[in-house]
């Protein structure tokens, strides 16, 4: 760790290399061009899969592949093993890693759906956030210059859901939640795919769901379209429809990852 | 530049290779070992699938660097053996008879990787499934999964004798058309 950072420090223009899905295909783009790759899978702080009393600690350079079939994962949060093995596809899920996705918080990405909804907190070599202050935007976190993910602290839910309706051409989410109900019966809702400000926490249907935790209780209820994505790919009105319908797949199915 | 040493189908191999240079090319270019193919460039098409430390991987999304020290197979380690190539060698040899082929490597090594993972287990939906991350613009997967299945090694009721299991049994069993890709009506199931 040490090692990165100081490689880090004393390049021009730097970048943290783990899977390199992300990163790899901005290179080919000439969207970007480090003088200095420094790969960080065999960092061994940065590995490995915990339980702990309440929570599950997942090292940042795990792999999806690696999150979807661990046992303690699969045990303790059956819907975030359930959605890392709907990410892209086997190749892609035996080198993208959580850390990568969350550093990057593209707006159509999964984890950060589950990380907030789980109200985590992401540790790094510097501080811990929780996931509220940790995501910013599109493709923005809080991480500072040089600042590397080590392990991202999930507390384990009563229940939880994933469904994504997925964009047929891209196979990223276009709209999904993750749905949580906390030991004490309250209900956190996030949405990623959809904001126009990327990932957010959906108030109104938390509130519904902690009042009661199922699907009826949504009804009549949908997020403003204000607040959408409006593309080529749907428009604001069925962006905040699909928020709504993923929402109550979530919650119809705990456990699981409904993949529309 | 810098040497980049790794294993390759269980043989050591070093070679220079600039720093951005990507496994797929390092291994068609440097080591010569042109069976992998370069298909999309975008990590969408699968045809530069290798075993990299045992699992599935892109080709073209990973830094010949980042294989430093790792174990790689490729389609060539499936035919070493010239009398006795590999039973998904065999399998796509009876039932994927297309006339391109370009994604055959592909395919072929994210097979391996799924019999290797799943045995007895495999079935067509995890086939299907599993084959998503690798195109074949012939379209031709019904031939490609039933070569996977006829790879597998299958289930068999309590108390009877395993026996060895090929290409040939499977053939016997799927009754593959000898013609197809050639003759009239190749394409219909694809």
């Amino acid at each position: 760790m040490a090692e990165a950072l100081a490689l880090f420090e004393t390049a021009d223009e730097p970048a943290y290399l783990a899977g390199g899905h992300t990163l790899i295909p901005v290179m080919k783009n000439h969207l970007a061009a480090p003088d200095r790759l420094i790969d960080l899978r065999a960092i061994p702080e940065l590995g490995g899969i915990a339980r702990r009393a309440d929570s599950l600690r997942i090292g940042a350079a795990v792999s999806h592949a690696k999150i979807a079939a661990s046992p303690p994962v699969r045990a303790a949060i059956p819907a975030l093993a359930a959605l890392a093995g709907s990410i892209g596809d086997v190749q892609v899920r035996n080198m993208g890693t959580i850390g990568g996705s969350l550093a990057h918080n593209d707006p159509a990405a999964d984890y950060p759906a589950a990380v907030l909804a789980l109200g985590a907190r992401v540790a790094t070599d510097r501080r811990t956030l929780a996931a509220e202050d940790f995501f910013e935007g599109l493709f923005g976190t809080a991480l500072e210059d040089g600042e590397i993910i080590r392990h991202v602290e999930l507390p384990v839910p009563a229940a939880a859901g994933y469904a994504k309706f997925r964009n047929p051409a891209s196979r990223y989410a276009l709209v999904a939640a993750f749905v949580a109900r906390a030991p004490d019966g309250a209900a956190r809702v996030a949405i990623t795919g959809a904001g126009s400000d990327g990932v957010f926490r959906w108030a109104e249907a938390e509130a519904a769901l902690g009042a009661a935790f199922a699907a009826p209780a949504l009804d009549g209820l949908t997020p403003s379209d204000a607040q959408m994505l409006d593309d080529i790919h749907a428009a604001a009105d069925e962006r905040a429809a699909l928020c709504a319908s993923m929402t109550a797949r979530a919650v119809m199915r705990p456990g699981r990852a409904s993949i529309f | 530049m810098p040497d980049i040493t790794l294993t390759v189908n269980g043989a050591p191999r070093r070679a220079e290779a600039e720093d951005r240079t990507l496994l797929v090319e390092f291994l068609r270019r440097q080591l010569g070992l042109r069976g992998t193919h370069a298909g999309c460039d975008t990590a969408q098409c699968g045809a530069c699938t290798v075993l990299l430390d045992g699992r599935a991987v892109k080709s073209c999304i990973v830094l010949a660097a980042a294989a430093e020290g790792a174990e790689v197979e490729t389609v060539e380690g499936l035919s070493r053996d010239r009398a006795a190539p590999h039973p998904v060698l065999q399998a796509f040899e009876a039932f994927h008879r297309r006339p391109c082929g370009f994604c055959a490597p592909g395919m072929i090594m994210a097979a391996v990787d799924m019999i290797r993972r799943h045995g007895e287990a495999l079935d067509t939906a995890t086939v299907r499934h599993e084959l998503e991350g690798n195109l074949c613009r012939c379209a031709g997967y019904h031939d490609i999964i039933r070569a996977i299945l006829a790879a597998a090694p299958t289930r068999r009721p309590e108390g009877r004798r395993p026996r060895e299991r090929n290409a040939t049994d499977a053939a016997d069993k799927l009754r593959p058309r000898p013609d197809h890709g050639r003759g009239p009506g190749a394409v219909r199931d694809g």
